[in-house]
């Protein structure tokens, strides 16, 4: 290549080291996570928050256009799979099939509202149809249980006729379950990205008015791209419910669209692996100041401004940079 | 029942009335600045604080005075400090900005002035009802409405006549032509960025008359007062205004009837105009969009 495009996942040879590097840590976490002090399940949320947060990427750092109310989805999809696991079978596939549908037709109906704004605009209108499903979660008690949130479901044993995964009580195979779901996800974002479509993509966020004039659908796309991100956030929720046997209605609210921004911004919105490393700081963050300090607002909204003034590229974006120069 | 309807159509202009005033300072700061600021309920609470703080010296009409002015102080300051190094960068930046000050904002006010509500006390005479029948209307609510009208009715005289007003409405417009002219844009969106933050700083000590102070009393306003923006237009203060007037008055009507349905129909209206009128009511095609 002449000139590498700075941010296309070029197939040169230090991806495949980096690939590696993050999926033997990833399928080692059991072995290593308990000797710095941490727990499986935290592992199994940065890897949920981390789905979400590659997913709205796709939207952010390879679209061009910025969502902040992507806790919609997530909590849709969240919901789904509780109440497909509480009223109508005891099955996680179906669950996690529910939650995903759920989440993603909710995007895409949304979607079909949005593509024509562009912006503030954009963000602003994405965050208000957030507070809708935030707002009807909240209120609807009988189905959702209100503020308390819905309880009363457990992710259930996966049958798979010649032998049964017991990710119910075996968090350690629950993991392993999560990585799976995980790295089929990001697999097939990938490989999106890296299809004719996923170029396409990188061309509206590099020059929307070329695009245009190239004859590119660039509305059609951007709800493409806006329905695929939201089916994949969905996805990230399903898994979350199935991670706490519980779907909080906070979890559709606009401080999640907040910290799933957050999260990407941190690990690096214009690089594919950046949001798994801004899940991995986040979680850390979250549970250190948790367990420090009741004032955990004043500490995040000093993380959310430093980051901003000071690290915007995020530390995959800023390892990039140092590696290019 | 005309109790009943009355009550709440005096409330949801006053509702209303709180919108457009938070809504009207979104809406001066998106429109120049492109900033959408997340922290503009926090402002709310501190003019409301602020008040709180000066009455014992000022009064209430001292502090009613004086407070919006700290808050515009205030918002001056945090644009020169933070806001203003987002302005030539991606969205998503300043979003996150705002988000994060409003979190440092909300536990500052917690830490300074404790976490339980307080108390803003009006004159006695506020307090009283115009006239025994409509016993629920009272002095500080009319009193309210007026303030509302004069500040609405002063902004707009202020974008329109002077100079700097005038050029806040020229930027909104074109801001790179006022920029070449010579007028130091740096300087107008921080003045602009004031404004606003006076905005919501009144509306701060008025709600704080009404219900009280604590610490994330202007959460539940931040987004019917997007929605306003929405319905009313980007790029349009008059139809900010209308926005805010708008879902005020149809979430109070929709309480007599269906009490259930006072916040979805906001939802519904903005859904309704982006359907039918996706710029918004008196928004212009190709502005911000």
């Amino acid at each position: 290549m002449s000139t590498p495009l700075a941010t296309a996942p070029s197939p040169a040879a230090r991806p495949w080291r980096q690939l590696l590097v993050i999926w033997a840590l990833l399928l080692t976490v059991p072995l290593w996570l308990p000797l710095l002090g941490g727990y499986t399940a935290m592992a199994g949320r940065v890897l949920v928050f981390a789905l979400a947060a590659m997913s709205f990427n796709m939207l952010l750092g390879f679209t061009g256009v910025m969502s902040f109310g992507h806790a919609a989805y997530f909590g849709l999809g969240a919901y789904g799979a509780g109440l497909c696991l509480k009223f109508v079978a005891a099955s996680t596939p179906l669950a996690m099939l529910a939650g995903t549908l759920l989440g993603g037709i909710a995007g895409t109906l949304f979607g079909l509202l949005l593509v024509r704004r562009r912006g503030v605009y954009f963000a602003m209108v994405t965050i208000a149809f957030g507070q809708v499903c935030f707002y009807i979660a909240y209120k609807w008690d009988d189905l959702t249980g209100g503020y308390d949130g819905l309880r009363g479901f457990t992710r259930a044993p996966i049958d798979l006729g010649f032998v049964t995964l017991d990710i119910a009580n075996n968090g350690t195979l629950f993991y392993f379950f999560v990585l799976l779901v995980f790295g089929l996800a990001v697999g097939l974002q990938a490989l999106i990205l890296a299809s004719p479509f996923g170029r396409t993509l990188l061309a509206i966020r590099e020059n929307e008015r070329r695009a245009r004039f190239l004859g590119l659908p660039v509305e059609r796309h951007i709800w493409l791209s806006f329905s695929i991100s939201c089916f994949f956030t969905a996805l990230a929720g399903s898994l979350y419910a199935l991670l706490n046997n519980f779907a909080d209605p906070l979890g559709l609210n606009y401080i999640m669209s907040g910290n799933i921004v957050m999260i990407t911004v941190m690990g690096g919105m214009r690089t594919f692996w950046g949001p798994l490393v801004g899940a991995v700081l986040f979680v850390m963050l979250q549970d250190y100041v948790s367990s420090m300090t009741t004032n955990w607002m004043f500490f995040v909204g000093m993380t959310f401004v430093l980051v901003v003034l000071f690290f915007p590229r995020g530390l995959m974006g800023m390892l990039k940079k140092k590696a290019e120069a | 029942m005309l109790q009943l309807v009355l009550f709440n159509l005096t409330n949801g202009l006053i509702v209303g009335a709180f919108y457009v005033l938070m809504a009207l300072g979104l809406s001066l700061i998106i429109n120049l600045s492109n900033v959408v600021n997340f922290a503009h309920g926090n402002f709310l609470a501190i003019g409301g604080y602020l008040a709180f703080t000066l009455t014992p010296y000022l009064g209430f009409w001292g502090a009613l005075l004086v407070s919006p002015f700290l808050t515009a102080i205030f918002g001056y300051v945090i644009e020169k400090l933070l806001i203003r190094h987002v302005y030539a960068r991606n969205h998503i930046y300043s979003l996150l900005l705002t988000f994060g000050l409003g979190f440092i904002l909300q536990d500052a006010c917690r830490f300074i002035w404790g976490p339980s509500p307080l108390p803003l006390g009006i004159p006695d005479i506020l307090s009283l009802p115009i006239t025994p029948d409509l016993f629920f209307v009272t002095w500080y609510r009319v009193f309210m409405v007026v303030v509302v009208i004069v500040a609405v009715g002063g902004l707009f005289a202020f974008l329109r006549y002077t100079r700097v007003g005038m050029r806040i409405r020229a930027g909104t417009l074109d801001l790179d032509t006022v920029s070449a002219l010579g007028v130091n844009v740096a300087a107008l969106r921080s003045y602009n960025f004031a404004v606003g933050s006076f905005l919501a700083g009144l509306a701060g000590v008025l709600a704080a008359g009404q219900i009280g102070l604590n610490p994330n009393m202007g959460d539940d306003l931040i987004m019917p007062s997007f929605i306003a923006i929405i319905v009313g237009g980007v790029g349009s203060l008059t139809g900010t205004l209308l926005g805010g007037l708008l879902i005020g008055v149809a979430s109070a009507l929709t309480t007599v009837v269906y009490p259930a349905g006072a916040e979805a129909v906001i939802y519904i209206i903005m859904a309704l105009v982006l359907l039918i009128r996706p710029r918004g009511l008196l928004g212009e095609e190709g502005m911000l969009t």
